[in-house]
């Protein structure tokens, strides 16, 4: 059974295309096969194996599809929050580390603490600084973020949690003021505004990379692995701490993320 | 724990059958008694309950059992269907602990309990992080707006009148899934260590027919995908994967999306991680960078031993896990035992999968069986005579990019301890001479 998907499959890798109409054909050349991309492959392996007809992700044609509607502006205007690490989407406003201090205390304090150092197992928004490298990371604004943009989304987007989207963006810009001043990234006094945002650098910032796993880990991808006696003699390292599925086993070392 | 093999119910010897029907009441408790009475069989014996006394008459034999004797439940008893109820606690569990709030947590998929490649729709892990939003799909709109020409808005009905529906399997993998294995072992069950996956159908429409309906500007290189849900969760999705194989999509193994997944619509990025996957989809915005939303940068980047972090880890690597014997579903007999698993690679099809009964010493080439889709699940099998001698079970998938899952030390010599995302390693479950089964680390 699987067997003849397996030729159904190499027949449209074949026909070089997903349009699935030479699927009677033959058994494929091997170079043939070869020649197609894995791309190609992969595609007409998910098309053949749900037996997509021909057409299934060609273009529609050249007549537009007459469904949707223009976005108004104002509908664009509601929804249109996020902001970018270039400040770009930072509405107009201000706030100070003092009046986001009030503001902190009474909507944020009681799940991430006073100083931002969180409460319980909420998270922690301050300190941690020179703890990336340690055994127990601390990654927070000031040690982890790359971007206070970021902190200005996020609080406005998703904070306070449970009533999210209630702040203002003077009260968002006081908060994120209060944050960076935790963080020691700005002094007491200082009034954050859409216009002084970008001067405002997060210490982190230069110790992100793009992932690089296909070189710095090139040696995953091998021909060969070992099959016949890899190692010596195998022995338990360590077991598991019995996780207990109740809620009081005892909380293990790491987090979910 | 939870052991799913059980017994058929017993009915005292001798004891005469009614010949009125039995009560549903009745035959409720019986059920549930069948439940509670569990099935402690021992290792290299026989379960007590199914062997009769040699040369004697099976009692689930003669006399005629009542499930034959009576008429069952009529047609419609639950109009939507439900598992028996012998299978009551193959369940999606969560572990409270490990998060201050049940709205921003995950629930596992029992991946012990499962076989085959597609995941039950009630089964599938669910990972929240405001909650689950419930969306009348009246009501559900979806924008396209950024660098485009056109921005528009979208119904439900728009999007399932799109020319060009298609059906594709994938697996949806959270890239914390075997987060909390990193630095030593530590959940003692496949439903913990890896139970942050699902394998799904989806039905739904490319994304990229959306887009082009839109006109992407050639400028536009991301595209920041928002959920309506109360985390507003956003994340940045390369245009080039965008337009290449995303769906967004409304169904899944054939009906209406699971609320917890998104109903009425959401983005599948095949291969790529979980958290990409917006759920509740609302709003698609065309850009010429990243948005570095805090899913992005404060979360799902990977915190290497030197301080430095990866970002844009998108791709889920080869992996794979034993599901039978895990430390949820022991070794219960000696002699004929069906191991298996499952693997996938977000890079590809999976294209072999090795075991290894002794820590990872030697190996052998298991069965797969079934469909072996691209970035879909797929599930191997090795058929073996178990004498009864301890066992440190490993599998090690391949795909066809040629990656083949690395083990936990390989992983860790590259990038410690501190990633917390994308713990590919392999696993080793230790099964004891008594059958029972352990999550352990080997050296
Ligand atoms: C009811 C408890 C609660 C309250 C009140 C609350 N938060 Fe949070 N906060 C959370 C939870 C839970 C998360 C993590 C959410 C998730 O998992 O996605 C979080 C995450 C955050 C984060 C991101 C942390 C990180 O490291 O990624 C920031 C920043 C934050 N909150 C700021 C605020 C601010 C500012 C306020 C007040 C305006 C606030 N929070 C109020 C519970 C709370």
């Amino acid at each position: 059974m699987w067997k003849s998907a397996e030729k159904i499959l190499a027949a449209a890798v074949l026909a070089g295309a997903l349009a699935a109409t030479g699927i009677a054909v033959a058994d494929p050349q091997p170079a043939a096969k070869a020649a197609a991309t894995k791309g190609e492959k992969d595609k007409a392996r998910q098309a053949v194996n749900v037996l997509t007809p021909a057409g299934a992700s060609a273009p529609a044609g050249k007549t537009p599809i007459a469904l949707g509607r223009p976005a108004l502006p104002e509908e664009i205007a509601a929804w249109n929050i996020d902001v970018r690490a270039d400040g770009e989407g930072l509405p107009p406003g201000k706030g100070s580390v003092k009046e986001g201090e009030e503001l902190f205390l009474q909507n944020c304090a009681t799940c991430h603490g006073e100083f931002g150092e969180g409460a319980g197992r909420w998270p922690v928004l301050a300190g941690g600084r020179g703890t990336l490298k340690s055994e127990r990371p601390e990654k927070t604004i000031g040690s982890f973020w790359p971007y206070a943009s970021t902190v200005y989304d996020y609080v406005h987007r998703a904070m306070p949690f449970g009533s999210n989207m209630t702040l203002s963006a003077d009260q968002t810009y006081a908060i994120v003021a209060y944050l960076l001043n935790l963080n020691d990234l700005v002094p007491e006094n200082y009034v954050l505004s859409k216009e002084n945002f970008s001067k405002v650098d997060l210490p982190n910032e230069a110790n992100f990379f793009d992932d690089d796993r296909e070189t710095s880990e090139k040696a995953f991808w091998k021909t060969n692995p070992c099959m016949k006696e890899c190692s010596g003699e195998v022995h338990v390292t360590a077991r598991a701490q019995i996780l207990n599925v109740t809620p009081d086993g005892d909380p293990p070392k790491g987090d979910l993320e | 724990m939870s052991d799913t093999s059980l017994p058929p119910v017993e009915r005292a010897p001798g004891a005469k059958p009614s010949l009125s029907k039995p009560s549903l009441s009745r035959r409720r408790f019986l059920n549930l008694a069948g439940v509670g009475a569990g099935a402690a069989v021992a290792v290299g014996g026989r379960s007590a309950l199914a062997a009769p006394a040699a040369g004697a008459p099976d009692p689930n034999i003669v006399p005629v059992p009542d499930w034959t004797r009576t008429l069952g439940a009529p047609v419609n008893e639950n109009p939507y269907g439900k598992p028996s109820v012998f299978e009551k606690d193959v369940v999606r569990r969560e572990v409270t602990w490990l998060t201050a709030s049940s709205q921003s947590s995950v629930s596992f998929t029992p991946l012990y309990a499962l076989d085959s490649v597609i995941t039950p729709n009630g089964l599938c892990f669910v990972r929240h992080h405001g909650g689950q939003a419930e969306i009348e799909p009246d009501k559900y709109r979806l924008m396209i707006h950024g660098m485009v020409d056109k921005p528009l808005v979208f119904t439900l009905e728009d999007i399932k009148r799109m020319p060009g529906r298609v059906n594709r399997a994938y697996f949806l993998e959270c890239a914390a899934n075997s987060g909390m294995e990193w630095r030593g072992a530590q959940l003692n069950g496949c439903q913990f260590t890896h139970g942050m996956i699902h394998n799904l159908f989806y039905t739904g429409v490319p994304l990229k027919t959306l887009l082009d309906m839109a006109g992407v500007n050639p400028k536009g290189k991301w595209v920041l995908a928002e959920g309506a849900d109360a985390a507003v969760m956003t994340r940045s999705i390369p245009l080039e994967k965008a337009m290449k194989d995303c769906l967004v999509a409304f169904a899944m193994n054939g009906e209406a999306l699971r609320p917890e997944q998104g109903y009425p619509v959401r983005l599948v990025v095949p291969g790529w991680e979980g958290n990409m996957w917006v759920k509740w989809l609302r709003r698609l915005k065309v850009g010429d960078q990243p948005w570095q939303q805090r899913e992005e940068t404060s979360k799902y980047t990977d915190l290497l031993a030197d301080g430095r972090s990866r970002r844009f880890t998108f791709v889920m690597d080869a992996k794979s896990v034993v599901t039978s014997p895990s430390p949820q579903a022991p070794l219960k007999q000696k002699g004929p035992n069906v191991l298996s698993g499952i693997a996938w690679s977000g890079r590809g099809t999976i294209t072999r999968v090795d075991m290894s009964l002794d820590g990872g010493r030697n190996w052998t080439t298991a069965r797969l069986d079934g469909p072996a889709m691209p970035m879909s699940m797929t599930r191997f099998y090795l058929d073996f005579d178990w004498a009864g001698q301890e066992l440190m079970v490993q599998s090690r998938a391949m795909d066809d990019t040629g990656y083949v899952q690395p083990t936990k030390q390989e992983l860790r010599a590259v990038r410690g301890t501190n990633s917390i995302y994308h713990n590919n390693g392999i696993q080793t479950w230790l099964v004891r001479a008594n059958g029972e089964t352990e999550n352990v680390e080997v050296g």
